[in-house]
């Protein structure tokens, strides 16, 4: 993704070159490459954490780590990957696609793009050095429940400043999207005709703004409470740790969302293409998702079932719940039918949107069954709700981001990748990710807790299954770097429209993309044009 | 493609030479277990229910999805129907079906919730306290108190390069020193609260873990099945610090006779012993 800028389209920009190109960055091709390399980096330390933790439970005993650095493993891999590799690898994605897709030059507020980028690095930075200071990185989980959060040493302060620095960058960069979204379309592309991925996007940019400010209040009160002599949190002080929980899930159950919405979009265009289809239900896809982000703002205390609440608060939560699988039913039936009767190839894209319906459709599944309360006092807080997470997150959520970065390289950089190479990756992917994750539902219904560096010998067996899977997804991962690298450095020329069944605003700029993405505007011709092909 | 072939033939031989390391194979451990207290089984066959429903779902819409994929290839010259573009019919179809399959999952998932939250007619009280790492145990009303922490050769077993084999050491990480003693048959009532962060209490075999919240006390019952005296195992289910993988719970379950013997040496001789703070290590029962 090095060099995608093609300089000769326009000659009226002064775009610096070098390293002042990058930290200048206004251009949101140039930031979105940015937050896609950040995206990667991160993906790696976090998963170079997660093969440490694997590691360690390939055998029961403790070979490798002391439990505490074991538990800044877990708290410190989940941070890593939500806030410094999922999120900004959408936001990236967001950067690249939603100017291209809407027919705009770029991005409405082009310096604060270049903020939000920045303070990523810093907090990543302030977050990664607890581990080199006395006493070590957090260690409380990545839920940062008091009163454990509170015993942490002098990382503490520092993570809570990271925090802040990953929501702030949040919230602009969702800021930016919204903005553009409602002001930068061009004429003829009314709301309902963008593409889904715009469409996820801006749900996911409003629940960034409604919930990141609870995250920071809430981590705030914690450091009021560790520094400053409240008691919001202490039981001894009149305060309730419980209060923590709830407000951490009022963040964190719409949290979850912001991190699948986007994976819905980029899933939603994939598979039309591949099916050379339009995408079936456009409208009730776009209800479905908007349903879907209410529902996730009344839904946060199933994370809590076994805190004691009143039997009616079970129950509200338990039907909410049960609830939210309705609208993510529809999409999944949704695609289905835009399968249903097409014209299906199997390209790398294509494999990885495939992948992404089937295992996010298991950890649906699983979600279902966390719904029940009753059986939840069962499941929760063991490997049947690890399981359950990380098949939405991995074969969900990375997936879906790796299918986009395979569908749209050829526009980004013009050139196409080696498809022999893209479907090694996925294959070894795939087969990787079940063999790591499938066992951990088999684990915590046998009754193994999660975050826990060692156990009883029952478990031995597919822990050790769980771990060989483990590095067999982590290694594929290089695979990916590598596929790309050879193909901006060398891959074939790409055409315009590299997928024959490609439609939208994005699709009919040349390739590789212009700097300045749609400058001038499309016509009205071409935006009917791509309007019309997607449904 | 031969690449992933032979990969694949590389981790099952990864598999089989790494599963004779491991002493006993619990390979057959897939499923919760259906516990030997009444809520348990409830707890059980709504899990399982839940799950038939989700395998049925799942054969629906994974067969939908792999017939698609056979029948509408583009090599095998499938052409697409792009008229096809919405159906409200098929839309409503799986909005309300899907309705219905969760109010059928949410009537018995409510009943059994009522019922453990029905904590009246409880014959014996126990209130749990958790501690960084260890519990503690209060037989209410009957002057029997204790702590009970991971037994000591588990406890050498697990430090970092101990050299020592888990799998040589009896039901590694899942003994304590003392374990909880409570009759057959009887609605024992638990009361949750901790000493300094949140813990949680899990029995697997009596299907309700809770947590233990500094400030706050929490309820839960359990009543073992006549007939199913023995040793049940759990572990803290909340994080809670370094040790948390380290703080077991071993219920004994004895016939009501024996818990009466038991209960009377306790509250006599053994007193001292166990409601010191530091219990001398007894042989588990
Ligand atoms: C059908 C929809 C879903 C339902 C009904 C559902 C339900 C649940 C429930 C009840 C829990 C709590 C389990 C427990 O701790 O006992 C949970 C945990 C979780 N879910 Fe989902 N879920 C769904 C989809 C998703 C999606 C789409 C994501 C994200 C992409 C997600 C991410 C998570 C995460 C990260 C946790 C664990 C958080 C933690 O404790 O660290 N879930 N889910
Ligand atoms: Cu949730
Ligand atoms: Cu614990």
């Amino acid at each position: 993704m090095a060099n995608t800028s093609t300089v000769d389209h326009h000659d009226d920009h002064h775009a610096p070159t070098g390293l002042k190109r990058w930290l200048y960055a206004t251009n949101h091709k140039d930031i979105g490459t940015l937050y896609l390399i950040f995206a990667c980096t991160m993906f790696f330390l976090g998963g170079a954490m997660a093969l440490v933790i694997r590691a360690e439970l390939f055998q029961p005993g403790l070979q490798f780590v002391d439990p505490q650095f074991f538990n800044s493993m877990t708290t410190m891999h989940a941070l890593l990957m939500i806030f410094g590799a999922v999120m900004p690898a959408w936001t990236g994605l967001a950067n690249w696609m939603i100017p291209m897709q809407v027919g705009a030059p770029d991005m409405a507020l082009p310096r604060l793009n270049n903020f939000s980028f920045w303070l990523l690095p810093f907090a990543f930075t302030l977050l990664l050095l607890t581990l080199f200071i006395p006493g070590g990185a957090p260690a409380g989980g990545w839920t940062l429940y008091p009163p454990l959060s509170l015993q942490a040493g002098d990382s503490f302060p520092l993570t809570i400043f990271a925090i802040h620095l990953m929501g702030i960058s949040s919230i602009l960069g969702a800021i930016n999207v919204v903005v553009t979204i409602m002001n930068m379309r061009a004429p003829g592309m009314g709301l309902l005709n963008m593409p889904l991925f715009c469409w996820t996007w801006l749900i996911t940019a409003y629940l960034l703004i409604a919930v990141m400010p609870v995250l920071a209040g809430a981590v705030t009160m914690l450091l009021t409470d560790h520094f400053f002599g409240t008691a919001f949190f202490t039981a001894a002080g009149g305060g309730d740790p419980v209060m923590f929980q709830h407000i951490f899930w009022f963040f964190g159950h719409p949290e979850v969302y912001i991190l699948i919405l986007p994976a819905f979009g980029v899933v939603s265009e994939i598979i039309p293409t591949f099916s050379r289809k339009p995408l079936f239900g456009y409208e009730s896809m776009v209800y479905a998702s908007a349903s879907i982000a209410f529902l996730s703002f009344i839904v946060w205390a199933h994370h809590m079932f076994t805190v004691g609440m009143p039997l009616a608060g079970q129950l509200f939560f338990m039907l909410s719940t049960m609830l939210i699988a309705v609208p993510t039913g529809v999409k999944v039936f949704n695609w289905c039918a835009t399968m249903w009767k097409g014209s299906i190839s199997f390209e790398t894209p294509m494999l990885f949107a495939l992948a992404f319906l089937f295992l996010f459709t298991i950890g649906g599944f699983s979600g279902l069954m966390l719904a029940i309360v009753p059986a939840d006092f069962q499941y929760h807080d063991s490997y049947f709700v690890v399981a359950h997470f990380h098949y939405v997150l991995v074969p969900g959520a990375v997936f879906a981001i790796m299918a986009g970065v395979y569908y749209w390289l050829p526009k980004w950089s013009g050139r196409m990748y080696s498809e022999k190479l893209g479907k090694l990756h996925f294959w070894l992917s795939t087969i990787g990710v079940n063999i790591l994750f499938f066992p951990q539902h088999f684990l915590g219904l046998a009754g193994m807790p999660r975050r826990i560096p060692d156990y009883s010998t029952q478990f031995a067996d597919w822990n050790m299954v769980s771990s060989i899977g483990a590095f067999v997804f982590g290694f594929s991962q290089l695979l990916f770097v590598y596929v790309i690298w050879q193909a901006v450095r060398s891959g074939e020329k790409a055409p315009a429209r590299p997928w024959e069944g490609a439609t939208g605003l994005d699709w009919e700029l040349p390739t590789p993309a212009p700097y300045h993405s749609w400058d001038p505007p499309p016509t009205r011709e071409v935006v009917a044009k791509g309007v019309a092909q997607q449904h | 493609m031969t690449y992933v072939y032979r990969s694949i033939a590389l981790l099952l031989a990864l598999t089989v030479v790494a599963s004779p390391l491991t002493a006993h194979a619990e390979w057959g451990d897939l499923n919760m277990p259906v516990g030997v207290t009444e809520l348990s089984k409830e707890i059980h066959s709504l899990h399982m229910t839940i799950f038939w429903w989700c395998v049925a779902i799942g054969v629906f819409v994974f067969g939908w999805m792999i017939w698609s994929l056979v029948a509408f290839r583009k090599s095998q010259g499938a052409e697409p129907d792009v008229t096809m573009t919405h159906s409200t019919k098929a839309e409503i179809i799986w909005t309300v079906i899907p309705v219905v399959i969760l109010v059928i999952m949410a009537i018995p998932a409510a009943r059994t919730l009522i019922a453990i939250e029905d904590t009246r007619d409880t014959e014996l009280s126990i209130k749990v306290t958790g501690y960084q790492w260890k519990w503690h145990y209060d037989y209410l009303g009957k002057d029997v108190k204790f702590f009970s922490k991971l037994d000591r050769t588990s406890d050498e077993t697990r430090q970092l390069n101990s050299g020592l084999d888990p799998h040589a050491v009896p039901d590694y990480l899942l003994n304590v020193d003392n374990p909880l003693v409570v009759p057959e048959d009887t609605k024992v009532r638990v009361l949750l609260t901790a000493q300094d962060v949140i813990h949680a209490w899990w029995v697997p075999q009596f299907g309700m873990k809770k947590d233990a919240i500094p400030g706050t006390v929490n309820e839960i019952w359990f009543k073992v099945d006549a007939g199913k005296t023995g040793v049940y195992r759990g572990q803290c289910a909340e994080l809670c610090g370094r040790d948390h993988g380290f703080m077991p719970i071993v219920v004994k379950v004895v016939s009501k006779q024996e818990f009466a013997t038991w209960l009377a040496a306790q509250q006599t001789g053994a007193t001292p012993t166990v409601a010191s703070r530091e219990p001398a290590p007894s042989p588990r029962g």
